[in-house]
């Protein structure tokens, strides 16, 4: 997994409540077995009008907003299916960055596994970005986060908290499978235990 | 020291270690595996040279992506079978036990798991699915995942958590005639909104919850998700123990006995508390129809479609418009006078035998509406099998019902079975989503009883006042 420490990049902004991961990518890109090449798929219906053709008004399709690395989004962002199909197409399309007022958990949690780094801020933060995202073409932040901060093309720093073990875990880039396996012994031990327990879990 | 609620109990019973930064590794008992999440993940664990720790915990089948129509040719589309046909090698190259799609007993992984008895009280269970939460109806901590940590679990038997919240929703008095565990799902994501349990689990409890059947429990476990929860669960009692007894994965004899004896000790303690609590009256709760696209944008039948106009917050009447533009309905008409196209009888939510004779119940002796094209895709191979048995089959064929292969089918649409632009259903499944069951197609999440009155009268009506218009 990549590492992330700074992303500074262009803002893109999506303005609408229960982002579901079935329109970040629709049902027929989940055939693939691969993980790659999902940016095809990224937003696919909000992208094309119902003949087909590319909708200007949905932010992909504006040349403002291309090279986007940071998304702008509203509550409860990711909600639904835990199609990790969801964080690859964002990746695939550049998006290394989601900040919104609140997350689904299981897209939350399938950002971080992915390099990506979803961020949470207060709504108050959140309006104020969409006004300025709206109003100033070419806006950019940089994100950080080991100091956990955003830093504003006017000067303003916006603090975000996020899990110690998460940010560890992006920061350096880390095998969390690895980090599990050093810790063969305490599983062992744990399904010795269990087997005397609770035998009917090991008899099946 | 206060007491601990059944989640704290059974989170506590899988705590492997706790790392410096308050991360837990927990221990999985079961994980169900399906095609469409787990390719990438049997991947990255080959790129890595690691093994599958416990092939023997795991059960996979395939029920995404396949036809629900006649399979005794093979699947049709390349892309589609190349998934199913990754699986099956995957499967057989770890040694973990896979369900074709020539078994009678495949079928959607969440009637599956609990119909083997692989699903049991006190475990721990995911899988690369929302909709995992459905086994919580056992007194199971059951939750969905996304493909790393699908080959976190192959790997490692283990997954890296962090402790959520507890929500106790709490259900009480009696349920009026013709509404189900569906209605009272819908009604406390309707009344809680779709993020209303996001960083939560929940434990459904009162006597309305004690008095649902296990597959209505299933029911109402599976859309937990739909509240943004991370897990629905309902304390094992008698029924738990008697659906489980003699299933082909169950333990028997005398390891049962001292399971039973182990698992009556799950119950939440009288003196535990909840982070949150959540109070409904079952005599409230009325058939419900959703109207927008999320599970969360619903009412009661006898309701009408809200209108924009009188919602204060900006944020919600937008999304409200956006809903209702979507599926081109009109602001303050009646439920009822919602005229649909298609019925879809099926999905992990509401497919299940019980779920089939109380549709068949309202499909017996009637026509579908000549305007609507109605379906039932049994959830599993042995639902199918035993609905057969029943003769269900015929009362929905004679009722002009198509009579389906088991799948998840439209409640997703990944396989042929769609809805194109426009078309309105009426749907057991789970999700209303823009464009979940087709492009441009229009989703009401219903109970199977009110989807069959709505496929025979061509478009919503009430069913406990329901007279059919035809002899």
């Amino acid at each position: 997994m990549d590492p992330f420490t700074t992303v500074t990049g262009l803002v893109a902004s999506l303005d609408r409540l229960n982002v579901d991961t079935d329109q970040i990518i629709p049902k027929q890109y989940l055939k693939t077995i691969k993980r790659t090449g999902l940016k095809e798929g990224l937003f696919y219906d909000w992208r094309h009008t119902s003949d087909g053709s590319l909708d200007p008004t949905f932010f992909m399709n504006q040349p403002r907003f291309s090279g986007t690395s940071i998304l702008l989004g509203r509550d409860n962002f990711g909600c639904g299916s835990s199609r990790e199909h969801a964080p690859w197409a964002l990746l695939d399309y550049g998006i290394r960055c989601v900040i919104a007022p609140s997350f689904a958990d299981i897209f939350y949690n399938n950002c971080f596994q992915n390099g990506m780094l979803p961020i949470v801020l207060p709504d108050g933060d959140i309006n104020a970005l969409f006004d300025t995202v709206t109003a100033t073409e070419g806006y950019q932040l940089t994100v950080n986060l080991d100091a956990q901060s955003i830093s504003t093309p006017e000067g303003n720093v916006l603090q975000f908290t996020i899990d110690p073990f998460r940010k560890s875990c992006l920061l350096n880039g880390l095998d969390t499978i690895g980090l599990t396996l050093q810790h063969e012994g305490d599983i062992a031990a744990y399904e010795a235990k269990q087997k005397l327990a609770a035998p009917w879990l090991f008899s099946g | 020291m206060s007491g601990q609620t059944m989640f704290e109990k059974i989170w506590d019973a899988h705590v492997v270690r706790e790392n410096e930064a308050g991360t837990t590794l927990l221990y999985i008992d079961r994980h169900l595996v399906h095609e469409v999440t787990s390719p990438q993940a049997f991947e990255g664990l080959k790129l890595a040279g690691r093994t599958v720790r416990h092939p023997e915990f795991i059960l996979a089948v395939p029920d995404h992506n396949v036809p629900t129509t006649d399979r005794s040719h093979g699947i049709t589309d390349p892309i589609s079978a190349k998934q199913i046909e990754t699986l099956e090698n995957n499967c057989r190259e770890w040694g973990i036990p896979f369900f074709g799609l020539a078994d009678q007993r495949q079928g959607i992984v969440h009637v599956i798991g609990p119909e083997q008895g692989f699903t049991l009280p006190g475990m721990t269970i995911v899988c690369g699915d929302s909709h995992t939460s459905t086994h919580g109806a056992f007194g199971a901590l059951a939750f969905g995942i996304g493909t790393s940590e699908v080959e976190h679990v192959l790997s490692t038997q283990c997954l890296l958590q962090t402790k959520p919240l507890t929500l106790l929703v709490q259900v009480d008095g009696t349920l009026s005639q013709h509404c189900s565990a569906k209605d009272i799902i819908l009604a406390i994501i309707a009344r809680i909104g779709t993020a209303g349990a996001t960083g939560y689990v929940v434990e459904y409890a009162g006597d309305t919850i004690r008095a649902l059947s296990m597959e209505g429990r299933m029911t109402l476990c599976n859309m937990s998700i739909e509240a943004g929860a991370r897990a629905g669960m309902i304390a094992p009692d008698k029924h738990t123990f008697d659906y489980v007894c003699g299933r082909p994965l169950a333990p028997t004899g005398k390891v049962f006995d001292d399971a039973v004896e182990s698992w009556r000790q799950l119950n939440t303690d009288s003196d535990a508390t909840f982070n949150k609590v959540v109070e409904l009256q079952a005599a409230d709760i009325a058939p419900q129809v959703t109207w927008g696209t999320n599970p969360g944008m619903g009412t009661a039948v006898d309701q009408r479609v809200p209108d924009p106009r009188s919602i204060q917050d900006n944020a919600v009447r937008a999304a409200t418009q956006q809903a209702l533009d979507y599926m081109g309905l009109t602001p303050g008409i009646p439920m009822t006078e919602i005229a649909i196209d298609k019925a879809f009888i099926g999905s992990c939510t509401n497919a299940r035998i019980e779920d089939l004779r109380l549709a068949a119940s309202y499909a017996k002796g009637k026509k579908v509406h000549q305007r609507v094209h109605a379906m039932v895709v049994p959830g599993s191979g042995l639902v199918k099998m035993q609905a057969e048995d029943e003769g269900l089959d015929q009362v929905f064929q004679e009722a002009g019902f198509e009579w389906r292969e088991a799948g998840c089918s439209m409640c997703l649409a990944m396989n042929p079975d769609v809805l194109r632009p426009g078309e309105r259903c009426a749907s057991t499944s789970n999700r209303n989503f823009e464009g979940r069951q087709g492009k441009g197609g229009r989703t009401h999440l219903v109970s199977p009883a009110m989807a069959v009155a709505a496929a025979i009268e061509g478009h919503f009506v009430d069913i406990r006042s329901w007279t059919p218009s035809q002899p």
